[in-house]
């Protein structure tokens, strides 16, 4: 099993996400720089950041980027992408993840903990969580104020689509408790196919007890059970 | 006018240097020493007096004079930190004042080879209730912001208040922190005959061309004019420059390192030159530029930022260039190494400017200035006896020096990085775990001027005590302190009266509390029309905590029942406290005395009281006294006090003297008599103060009487509403 995490310049969150991943969980984990146009790897991650500063629009440059390419194909031929805040924005922006993010309903940049509950526990990504449990994990963004159609709404929700939701301690998912304005309490969405998964919280800022948390370990613990079941392969 | 003049020199100054030459300095070269001769690049006022502040101790590895200063934490690793003011453009052009002042700092600890870990900002600014204080105070927090969160290094800790001093001008001082193998620690050399020198990063531009010598004059009203002296940040830039920079040190083969900060080129060749002991020649034709027809002048002084100089191995410079490449950024062999001490400039075939080095450094001018020491007045009293406990409380707690900031540090990326063991607000200083230890690292900044302004010495024994007890009561134990030392215009003896004071209190502060100053930054001329800021020195500090897992003391109160002291003697005098401002406005009555040797005591006690497993927590008393510290610690616990002890002090002086070197901790009771020994024994005063309780109360009796009950809760919110109700 081995977890390749994508560098693109201005990714910041890459060598937090390479420590958990080779250092808190074992496993063997490689750098994928984003001039690479091939790897060989079971899981992609793609870090948060400012992939080319976010100029234009967060997530809007790193897609053309020639690993996206492969990234791409990867993904279609079923192999595991998990994509954590700017790595959600460019999931959206290469079309993986419908839908598109706006700027945080309150202008500024937020970075505090919040609660998730876990909509769909049925993902590679969930499988180790209780539907409706509520993790605590913290955010760090200005822009993860998540948008669709209406359209594309209900079809996330009929498809189970939804994975994680903004809730309070209790796991309900209220106004007050959404950060960002995100639509539906919207904090991450998986494909249709269920293979690739956007999410704007840090799973990796909370996987060891020393930082205060250990509520992001489900999702690796997730991942690395379901790689270990012998899934398929990208 | 005469040139020089409008280049901020003075006829003396001119003088002098066509003496060292013995010719008239060109254009190019008389740029070049007035931004080397600017206080801001030359120390030409404060030199004399900072010689006075000890830099050496047993963790100092670096001191005073390089990019940074280096502390030794064992293991083979080393701190490196800084702080630096950006006061001047911040007041211009707050957002990017600010982020060019984090970009600053962060080059001049990476161009050390440490990776920068955290950042660190201490604001001051006017009252909230002007509209102009509102923009600038939420365009520098917004600046931090955008920059330090899109380079990936996470903003963990500083100090903010807001006083009348600064409303025209505001302080950002911001302070970067690096982790480095010491075997790996790079200097500001230039040296090797033939050696290339390579500039690297961002493209040159007419940014920032005068910036020295802009933030060596007062501020005029008509400071717009001097938008241009402002440079734009870029972090992503940065970030890429950040990573080369520290793959091609990885690499090897470089000698020296520099960032190119105030006075661009100029400064960094002559510095490195200097350090080298060696001469440099410059081609300016190679410079990547951003512009067409740049002249030799601007390209030597221009201030564009994300730019580093770098003297490699001859024969390593095509693979350094190649690791540049890779991250798609500029880097150019722009000179070389000679024999001789002087920096050549060369621009279309001919040379513009050739100058001794020592010229531009060693040989600026020196000003012992005259000073006044500042008169103490101690004239007045006041009576507080009226003022209800209860109303008092309420109205600090969202006093906006007081009240919760997370208005601010919630900008911040403070996590990114996944070392962030203590986060902004839930102690008095940021821990950082040192990846692949045991250790953490307590980092903060403290200066609260307005203690400075009234008593120069003891305001400035009290900044550097407070950040060392702010260490303390995490666990740590104080390495060393860097220092940004902002003051009014020099030139009048008044001003470097305070100046002169101040470097005496921090002087004797460092000496008994044995933490030598690794460098720091002073910025003089913070004053527009006849005002003067508060003299304000900020205290940097970095400590260490050996073993995070037994050694960190949390501050919030643990459990139910635990008992509740107070470590040092309070003494009462409500001298400049938030409480007499609140009630009594700028009276002028005596503040407290600063005890240092009671506070190294206690500095010492709190790591032992910890591994001995005698203490669950402790926090410092700061702003608004012990009613507002045994708040912030219910608050952070979510647990109720009942205090209840005899004092022969008025309950207001008790409750709201701001004396420095008290500290509250709380005791499990079977411990209580084991830990009343051993501070007795350790000579360290003591009071039982009460207890925690499970319930939603905060209630305080002294001598019996009962001086205040609240809800925990509604005082909470209080402490958490201040700040942003004070934005609206």
């Amino acid at each position: 099993m081995r977890f390749g995490v994508v560098v693109f310049p201005g990714s910041n969150c890459d060598a937090d996400c390479f420590h958990v991943l080779k250092n808190v969980f074992g496993r063997e984990t490689v750098y994928i720089w984003h001039k690479d146009d091939s790897f060989d790897v079971d899981c992609i991650v793609l870090p948060g950041g400012f992939s080319y500063g976010d100029y234009l629009r967060a997530g809007a440059i790193a897609r053309f980027s020639p690993v996206m390419k492969k990234v791409v194909e990867f993904s279609e031929a079923g192999g595991l992408v998990i994509g954590i805040c700017n790595g959600f924005q460019i999931l959206l922006e290469a079309g993986l993840l419908p839908g598109a993010m706006l700027r945080n309903k309150s202008i500024n940049f937020r970075c505090h903990d919040v609660y998730l509950r876990v909509e769909n526990n049925e993902t590679p990504f969930t499988n180790k969580a209780l539907k409706g449990q509520v993790l605590k994990i913290p955010i760090a963004h200005g822009e993860g104020n998540y948008y669709c159609e209406p359209d594309t709404l209900k079809r996330l929700i009929a498809n189970g689509q939804v994975v994680f939701r903004y809730c309070n301690s209790r796991g309900e998912v209220t106004e007050d408790a959404n950060p960002n304005g995100s639509l539906y309490n919207i904090a991450g969405i998986i494909n249709e196919k269920g293979n690739v998964l956007g999410m704007m919280p840090h799973p990796e800022r909370c996987s060891e007890k020393i930082l205060g948390g250990e509520d992001g370990r489900v999702i690796w613990e997730s991942i690395i059970a379901y790689l270990e079941r012998g899934a398929n392969r990208g | 006018m005469a040139k020089w003049r409008e280049m901020g020199l003075t006829d003396e100054e001119y003088r002098r240097i066509v003496e060292y030459l013995d010719r008239e300095p060109n254009e190019v070269e008389l740029g070049m020493c007035a931004v080397m001769w600017s206080e801001h690049c030359s120390y030409k006022s404060s030199k004399i007096h900072l010689k006075k502040l000890p830099t050496k101790g047993p963790a100092v590895v670096q001191g005073p004079g390089e990019n940074a200063g280096v502390v030794d934490i064992g293991d083979g690793l080393g701190i490196a930190f800084k702080i630096e003011s950006h006061n001047h453009p911040s007041a211009i052009e707050p957002y990017q004042g600010a982020a060019t002042g984090v970009g600053g700092i962060i080059r001049d600890i990476f161009a050390m080879g440490a990776r920068p870990i955290a950042l660190l900002d201490s604001l001051r600014f006017g009252k909230l209730d002007s509209p102009r204080v509102r923009h600038l105070f939420t365009g520098v927090v917004a600046g931090i912001a955008g920059y330090g969160n899109c380079i990936g290094i996470p903003t963990v800790a500083g100090d903010v208040y807001f006083q009348e001093s600064y409303a025209e001008n505001p302080l950002v001082n911001a302070m970067c922190v690096g982790i480095v193998e010491l075997s790996k620690l790079k200097k500001g050399v230039a040296s090797g005959v033939g050696n290339p020198v390579l500039l690297v990063g961002a493209t040159t531009g007419r940014d920032g061309i005068h910036g020295a010598t802009f933030a060596s004059e007062e501020l005029s009203r008509d400071g717009e004019d001097k938008r241009p002296s402002v440079q734009v940040g870029d972090p992503f830039m940065e970030k890429l420059l950040l990573e080369a920079c520290l793959e091609a040190l990885e690499y090897g083969h470089i000698v020296g390192m520099q960032d190119l900060g105030a006075a661009g080129l100029t400064s960094s060749s002559s510095e490195m030159a200097a350090r080298g002991k060696s001469g440099i020649r410059l081609y300016l034709d190679r410079v990547p530029l951003r512009e067409e027809g740049m002249t030799p002048y601007e390209i030597m002084l221009s201030e564009s930022q994300e730019r580093m100089l770098l003297v490699v191995e001859k024969g390593y410079e095509d693979e350094i260039i190649k690791i540049f490449k890779k991250w798609d950024l500029n880097a150019v062999v722009v000179g070389e190494i000679t024999a001789g001490e002087e920096i050549e400039v060369f621009f279309g075939g001919e040379c513009v400017a050739k100058l001794p080095y020592r010229l531009l450094t060693e040989e600026a001018p020196v000003y012992d200035r005259p000073y006044q020491v500042p008169e103490i007045k101690n004239l007045q009293s006041v009576n507080p006896a009226g003022v209800d406990c209860g109303e008092a409380l309420r109205r600090l707690l969202q006093n906006p020096n007081i009240a919760r900031r997370d208005y601010v540090y919630e900008q911040y990326d403070h996590q990114v990085g996944v070392n962030t063991v203590v986060k902004p607000g839930y102690s008095d200083a940021a821990v950082l775990r040192i990846k692949g230890t045991k250790k953490g690292i307590a980092v903060k900044t403290d200066g609260n001027g307005r203690y400075v302004y009234f008593n120069p010495r003891e305001g400035a024994k009290r900044a550097v005590l407070e950040a060392a007890l702010n260490l303390a009561v995490t666990g740590a134990r104080p390495l060393g302190l860097t220092n940004c030392l902002n003051f009014g215009n020099p030139e009048k003896p008044e001003i470097m009266g305070q100046f002169v004071e101040v470097i005496a209190g921090m002087k004797d502060a460092c000496e008994i509390l044995n933490i030598p100053v690794t460098g720091g930054n002073v910025s003089f001329y913070n004053e527009t029309g006849e005002k003067a800021i508060y003299p304000t020195p900020v205290i940097g500090m970095v400590g260490l905590i050996d073993d995070l897992e037994t050694g960190l003391i949390p501050m919030a109160f643990q459990t139910e029942g635990d008992l509740i002291y107070l470590l040092g003697e309070p003494t009462g005098e409500l001298g400049q406290s938030e409480f007499l401002k609140e009630f009594f406005g700028d009276v002028l009555v005596p503040v407290p005395p600063v005890d240092l040797q009671e506070g190294k005591k206690i500095i010492d006690l709190l790591p032992l009281l910890k591994k001995q497993g005698l203490i669950n927590s402790a926090h410092d008393v700061s702003d608004g006294g012990l009613a507002v510290s045994l708040c912030e610690a219910a608050f952070a616990g979510e647990l109720g006090v009942n205090i209840d002890f005899i004092t022969s002090l008025l309950p207001q002086e008790m409750l709201f003297s701001e004396k420095v070197g008290l500290v509250i901790v709380s005791v499990s009771p079977e411990k209580a008599n084991e830990f009343e020994e051993i501070v007795k024994a350790s000579g360290v005063a003591v009071t039982k103060l009460g207890r925690v309780n499970g319930n939603d109360e905060i209630e305080i009796c002294l001598n019996g009487q009962r001086v205040i009950k609240e809800k925990l809760s509604e005082l909470k919110a209080l402490y958490e509403g201040g700040l942003r109700w004070a934005l609206k």
